[in-house]
């Protein structure tokens, strides 16, 4: 069974926010909330800088605190892709999940429940990329299973050097930054 | 779920959910209102477009969600955007949503500039004009009528005044942008670079970036092809005094000193012919003076150059090697926004000259030679014979201004000379934004007796018109057919996705019934625009309903390199690249660039650099609620260093002041390391001063404000802005 | 400066940093371990046959308890995003979920309470409801029952008191929490907190006596726990350490020293001993000041974790 995942290209991406503006229209994102968002992180002394960009939103851990610590069983680890969701007619709105997750990636939708990334499982069902994926003017993000060796994620990470956010916190996470 | 989220969407944004699918404002006369009340049923459809959000045009599908407007992708066909638009593209559908929308033609009834106003109906608001418009043609003659607009949209509004007898049409896009940077080329290879610009940074395998911002600037295919020349690991050069986005993917950063740029491209071309590393053969084949200026050249060294850029003698002679070494794919990218310092035509011919060293010209991997989709023009009847001439330009001042100047125009509104001018159009472009020192167009415009606006929402500039007349957005209408210039020929359609909200009009209505108004009616002689483009599709063997459909259709691909067997022709005098250029030296010009060294800041003062944000076009998306969420103000950015001898801290309000007194809004700084010290930067088109954007009102500052000073370029006309100095304000 | 980094972020109750508990559920976790504490205490009371003192506040602090804690359940309620989903906590049981485990303990808590409640009703109800009368004949005519009661109390109250400290401290993206101190630490200021309500309204002097000198005993545990707490994540990573020094040194200084270790555990402490030790006369200030103290640990513990982070969080 698949494990999906996502490599982006740090070298390519230039922080321009399409994935962010895509995921609000692609699945109306209210207005004041993220799903996905850019961080720049500029290292050095002008002009010696290092900088690097990028496009984070949830991880789709392996290991989910945001799951184990969910009382109703609304978060939850989908069959398809291993993707983590949250199930908005379960949802008591507890937000213990959102200060279980490490990268903050979760927030409370106006509506109520808990919210984030789906890595857009309505349109990976139908076959299609998720719509940060999609959009991305410079084909810098890549989406597949990472079990499949003879994906091109996983070539991606045989090939080249990469890290992943905050591997201290125990989460092993799947959104995977090529350096 | 969707559906229920979607409403809240529109809940939360204030937007009004049943003016999209209720409107049948344009019911009588489009034919097309039934087909878009049929939209209006359950499912999703898919509306092929064009982008209108900057001029870049990308090809785009639309979806509609059960009559909504849901969201926009890129036209997988369209060579510009190959399927995927920028960001501000993609946030568009927000300009259609935007709560602050002009709604109904409005007549001023107070002073001007104090934006009091009265509902009109549109009967009522071009009759106003048309009687303005024949008074003044009456006791003036037409061509006291002069016209601002920038894009695709104001082609019918031209028309319409060129029927009427209008002379005199300026965009900022040219004095206020590109101009320099076209003449510079056009003295030297005899044709510019165009926008799109035949820049083949696809192939290339060095990319020399001077100020031109890729990934903020986000000009999609080239944004695009930036990307990919990354992943082919071409050597890339910046030179910025910012440590930009695109600094951050150089392998060479160069933080030049503001303004000697000239200094760094004659070290360059000094390396570069010393050493002997350029392109003999061509140089031989199609240059022109090349002994004089080898001779001129030879002045320049790097060491030279180092006090003046900054940019160490190594560094200079390592990346002029490495450009070298890559020759011909080598692009010294000529740059687009070109205004800076008043020398930029110069600067922009030392690139031109650059690029020509190294053969890049007509090369693939350097400048390609653009093809296009031809359409015949339609029929119509002769414009009327002027009396009189431009006057934005008077006797030839700027001897190699290729387009009209605004600044030309504005200029001879205010003195009234070589004759007055009593009326503006103001189509799609924010003045007191666009042009620099606003007391200027101000005063310009208190000389007028008709000023019309026509605009999507209330911008500065609809504050001071006498009419407004409310344009529906890019997705509610037809345009003119899209036929830009570019690697493969291809026609390319807008129509309208969405019925518009109110009692908005499209430009090509607006100007077939004031035409009417003013007795031109038989230079509009279709029914419908759909009718105009049919017929011009037709005449060269397309259909309209395809168009429609597919919204790009592609012609033969052509030859595009001289690798690919084109001879290239040179339209200069002496028919060839002219590296000694004659007609400069006889207007009075140096014929090869020298150098002038830039005005430095006063103590405590620092020079206002601005740019682009990738979420943002100028001053026009401030209130579109999608992109605002993106980023809802600009910041200053201020040397580390400088901030911390200030005790300015980042996040902090402070507020600018220039070199003439001008204090800007608040605005948040910024202290990094990504500046040098000597300037500050800002994005442009923040600091909205229009109450009616609600959104946008006094979120940040205006460059446009500080930008009271200005540099001629005596070559061409255009505006030189980043010649003004600025200092902080603590108490906001 | 070395490091840059910006964020286009800007989710509500999680920028600039986490802040999805707000007021209800510190008062949640203080009502929770306070009620904890007197079920231990009441259970205590049972156990060691005190009830069959009239005055034995055993007898009170069921109905107080159960007020308690539901003014604690609807704090936590009130915290609920979905509040009309609040009965899916009762689906389901998540064996790896605090929350899930804390709504079950709660479920468990009231009739354990109410049992004890039971052994000796006030006059006003039994006439209402005559037929609790048969209960608590049958109750009070079985002595072992009754321990075992106390028993139960105390039990089910230890781990109501643990949970209120695990809820917080499995939550390992927040640094602050990442101690199994905070389960003893939260039980055992739920104790101090306990004894000195107690000890408040008891009508005994035998039992003010006997809480006062408990809780001085607990105020010394308290204090050792949380030097241990602060010690062991001093001495984990950087970010853990990052996490003390909000309490040690940083932005909750202030209120950590002052009314957590000065006025809720030093000054109440030196106090109750000088009442111990017959220097002055009992008072409710020491109690007063405890309960104040602890219900400023659960506010500080809570704001304070969710402000510790593994990112540099404050990016602006
Ligand atoms: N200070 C400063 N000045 C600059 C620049 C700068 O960076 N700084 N940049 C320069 C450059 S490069 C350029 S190209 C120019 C750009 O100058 P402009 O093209 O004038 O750009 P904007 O200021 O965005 O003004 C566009 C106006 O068109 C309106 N508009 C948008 N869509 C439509 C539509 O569909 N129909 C109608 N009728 N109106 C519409 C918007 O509401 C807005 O009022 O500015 C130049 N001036
Ligand atoms: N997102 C977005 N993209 C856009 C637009 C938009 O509105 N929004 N507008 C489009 C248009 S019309 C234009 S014209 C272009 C403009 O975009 P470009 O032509 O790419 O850039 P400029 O505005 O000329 O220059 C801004 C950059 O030049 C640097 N700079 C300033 N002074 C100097 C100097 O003296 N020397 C050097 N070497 N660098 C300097 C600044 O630090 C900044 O990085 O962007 C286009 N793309
Ligand atoms: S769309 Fe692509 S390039 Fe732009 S910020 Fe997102 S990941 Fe980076
Ligand atoms: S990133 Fe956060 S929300 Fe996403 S799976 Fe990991 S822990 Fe859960
Ligand atoms: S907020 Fe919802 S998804 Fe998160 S832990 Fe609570 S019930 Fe589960
Ligand atoms: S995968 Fe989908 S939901 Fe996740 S950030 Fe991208 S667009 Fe948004
Ligand atoms: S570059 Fe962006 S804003 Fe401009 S036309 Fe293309 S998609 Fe639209
Ligand atoms: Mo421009």
């Amino acid at each position: 069974m698949a494990r999906y995942g996502m490599v982006i290209d740090t070298k390519k991406c230039v922080g321009c926010m399409d994935c962010v503006v895509a995921c609000k229209t692609e699945n109306n994102v209210p207005e004041g909330y993220n799903r996905d968002w850019i961080v720049q992180v500029a290292n050095g002394k002008f002009p010696y800088i290092n900088l690097e960009i990028q496009s984070q939103r949830c991880n789709h851990c392996d290991n989910t605190p945001c799951v184990s610590c969910c009382p109703t069983g609304a978060s939850h680890v989908h069959e398809i892709g291993k993707v983590v969701l949250v199930d908005h007619e379960v949802c008591i709105g507890c937000k213990a999940c959102i200060a279980a997750c490490p990268y903050d990636a979760r927030f409370i939708h106006p509506d109520g429940y808990a919210d984030k990334c789906t890595f857009c499982i309505h349109r990976v069902e139908k076959g299609e990329l998720p719509a940060c994926v999609s959009v991305c003017p410079t084909h810098c993000m890549y989406f597949g299973d990472l079990d499949d060796p003879n994906s091109e994620v996983s070539k991606l990470l045989a090939s080249r050097k990469y890290h992943v956010l905050l591997p201290e916190a125990g989460t092993s996470p799947r959104i995977f930054y090529l350096i | 779920m969707n559906s229920i989220s979607r409403r809240k969407f529109l809940k939360i944004t204030g937007f009004t959910v049943g003016a999209a699918t209720a409107s049948t404002a344009l019911g009588p006369i489009v034919k097309g209102a039934k087909k878009l009340e049929e939209k209006s049923i359950k499912g999703i459809k898919k509306i092929p477009t064009y982008c209108d959000i900057c001029f870049w045009k990308c090809g785009a599908i639309a979806y509609v969600k059960d009559g909504i407007l849901w969201k926009i992708e890129g036209n997988p066909d369209d060579p510009l955007s190959r399927g995927r638009l920028c960001p501000r593209g993609t946030g568009g559908i927000g300009a259609h949503f935007d709560p602050d929308r002009l709604r109904a033609p409005l007549i001023r009834t107070r002073k001007r500039g104090e934006e009091v106003w009265r509902e009109v109906t549109w009967d009522e608001a071009l009759d106003f004009i048309a009687n303005k418009m024949k008074k003044i043609k009456e006791i003036y003659g037409p061509e006291s009528v002069a016209s601002f607009s920038h894009g695709i949209g104001g082609n019918f509004i031209k028309h319409m005044l060129k029927a009427y007898g209008a002379v005199n049409f300026a965009a900022p896009s040219f004095a206020q942008c590109r101009g320099p940077r076209d003449v510079g080329f056009e003295l030297t290879f005899g044709e510019n670079v165009g926008s799109p610009e035949r820049t083949d940074i696809e192939n290339t395998k060095c990319l020399v970036l001077i100020g031109s911002h890729l990934g903020e600037n986000m000009h999609n295919s080239q944004v695009q092809e930036f990307a990919h020349a990354i992943e082919n690991d071409a050597t890339i050069i910046v030179v910025d005094p910012r440590f930009s986005i695109a600094a951050s993917k150089a392998k060479y950063y160069l933080p030049i000193k503001p303004g000697t740029d000239i200094a760094l491209l004659l070290a360059w071309m000094n390396v570069i012919v010393s050493e002997k590393l350029y392109d003999e053969n061509y140089v031989r084949k199609y240059g022109f003076g090349f002994e004089q200026f080898s001779v001129e050249i030879s002045q320049y060294t790097p060491e030279w150059a180092y006090p003046e850029t900054g940019i160490k003698p190594d560094l200079i002679r390592i990346t002029a090697r490495e450009m070298a070494k890559n020759k011909p794919a080598t692009i010294i990218h000529p740059g687009r926004h070109a205004t800076w310092y008043g020398d930029d035509t110069q600067r922009s011919r030392a690139i031109a000259l650059l690029n020509a060293l190294l053969g890049s010209w007509g090369r693939k991997g350097g400048f390609f030679f653009p093809v296009s989709y031809s359409l015949p023009p339609y029929p119509y009847p002769p414009y009327p014979t002027p009396t009189k001439e431009k006057l934005d330009n008077p006797n030839n001042k700027y001897p190699f201004a290729s387009e009209e100047i605004t600044n030309g125009i504005r200029e001879a509104t205010i003195t009234g000379k070589p004759y007055p001018i009593k009326g503006w159009f103001v189509y799609a472009t924010n003045l007191i934004h666009a042009l620099p020192n606003e007391e200027e167009t101000i005063k310009a415009i208190q000389n007028l007796d008709l000023l019309v606006v026509i605009d999507v929402i209330p911008s500065e500039i609809a504050g001071w018109a006498d009419v407004v007349l409310p344009e529906t957005v890019y997705l509610e209408r037809y345009d003119e057919l899209h036929t830009s210039a570019f690697k493969e020929p291809f026609v390319g359609i807008r129509q309208p996705v969405v019925d518009p909200p109110a009692d908005q009009k499209p430009n090509w209505w607006i100007a077939k019934k004031l035409a009417e108004k003013l007795g031109l009616g038989q230079y509009f002689p279709w029914n419908h625009i759909e009718e105009y483009l049919d017929y011009r599709l037709k005449a060269a063997g397309l259909s309209l309903e395809e168009l429609k459909q597919k919204g790009i259709i592609k012609g033969q691909k052509q030859p595009i390199y001289i690798e690919e067997g084109i001879e290239p022709e040179f339209a200069t005098p002496s028919g060839k690249i002219e590296f000694y250029s004659t007609q400069l030296l006889q207007a009075g010009f140096d014929p090869v660039p020298r150098y002038k060294r830039p005005q430095e800041p006063p103590a405590g003062y620092y020079r206002l650099l601005f740019g682009r944000a990738p979420v943002h076009s100028f001053s026009r998306t401030q209130s579109n609620p999608i992109l605002m969420d993106m980023m809802d103000e600009n910041e200053v950015w201020i040397n580390y260093d400088i901030a911390q001898k200030w005790g300015i801290k980042t996040g902090q309000y402070i507020r600018l002041k220039n070199q003439d007194g001008i204090v800007s809004n608040k605005i948040k700084v910024k202290a990094t390391e990504r500046i040098r010290p000597d300037c500050v930067y800002l994005v442009h088109g923040f600091g909205h001063n229009s109450k009616m954007l609600k959104r946008a009102y006094q979120k940040g500052a205006s460059d446009s404000q500080l930008i009271t000073k200005y540099e001629i370029d005596p070559i061409m006309g255009g505006t030189g802005m980043n010649v003004n100095f600025v200092t902080f304000e603590l108490e906001v | 400066m070395l490091q840059e980094i910006t964020t286009t972020r800007h989710n509500p109750h999680i920028d600039p940093f986490v802040h999805v508990w707000g007021w209800e559920i510190p008062i949640y976790l203080f009502l929770g371990g306070m009620v904890a504490g007197m079920m231990i205490i009441s259970g205590y009371f049972l156990f060691s046959k005190r009830y069959k003192d009239t005055t034995c506040s055993c007898f009170t602090i069921p109905l107080i308890g159960v007020a308690f804690l539901s003014i604690g359940m609807f704090a936590l309620f009130l915290d609920l995003e979905h509040k009309f989903y609040f009965w899916r906590l009762y689906t389901t049981f998540r064996i790896s979920s605090p929350m899930s485990w804390g709504a079950w303990i709660l479920v468990l808590v009231y009739p354990v309470i109410i049992v004890n409640f039971l052994i000796n009703p006030p006059e006003i109800i039994v006439r209402r409801f005559p037929k609790l009368n048969l209960i608590t004949s049958y109750i009070n005519e079985h002595p072992k029952l009754i321990q075992n009661i106390g028993i139960t109390n105390m039990l089910i109250g230890s781990a109501l008191g643990i949970y209120t400290g695990i809820l917080l401290s499995t939550m390992g993206a927040r640094p602050l929490w990442n101690s199994s101190m905070l389960a003893v630490l939260f039980l055992v200021s739920g104790l101090s907190t306990a004894a000195a309500f107690v000890h408040m309204i008891s009508k005994s002097q035998y039992e003010k006596e006997l809480l006062a000198k408990a809780d001085n005993g607990f105020l010394v545990i308290e204090l050792f726990v949380i030097m241990l707490f602060l010690i062991g994540l001093s001495t984990s990573s950087a970010v853990h350490m990052n996490a003390a020094r909000l309490l040690i040194t940083g932005e909750y200084a202030p209120q950590f020293w002052t009314f957590v270790i000065g006025t809720g555990i030093i000054l109440p402490l030196i106090i109750q001993l000088l009442a111990v030790n017959k220097k002055i006369k009992h008072n409710p200030i020491a109690p007063i000041l405890v309960i104040i103290g602890g219900l400023i640990l659960r506010f500080i513990i809570v704001y304070a974790g969710q402000y510790s982070h593994y990112i540099n969080a404050h990016f602006k």
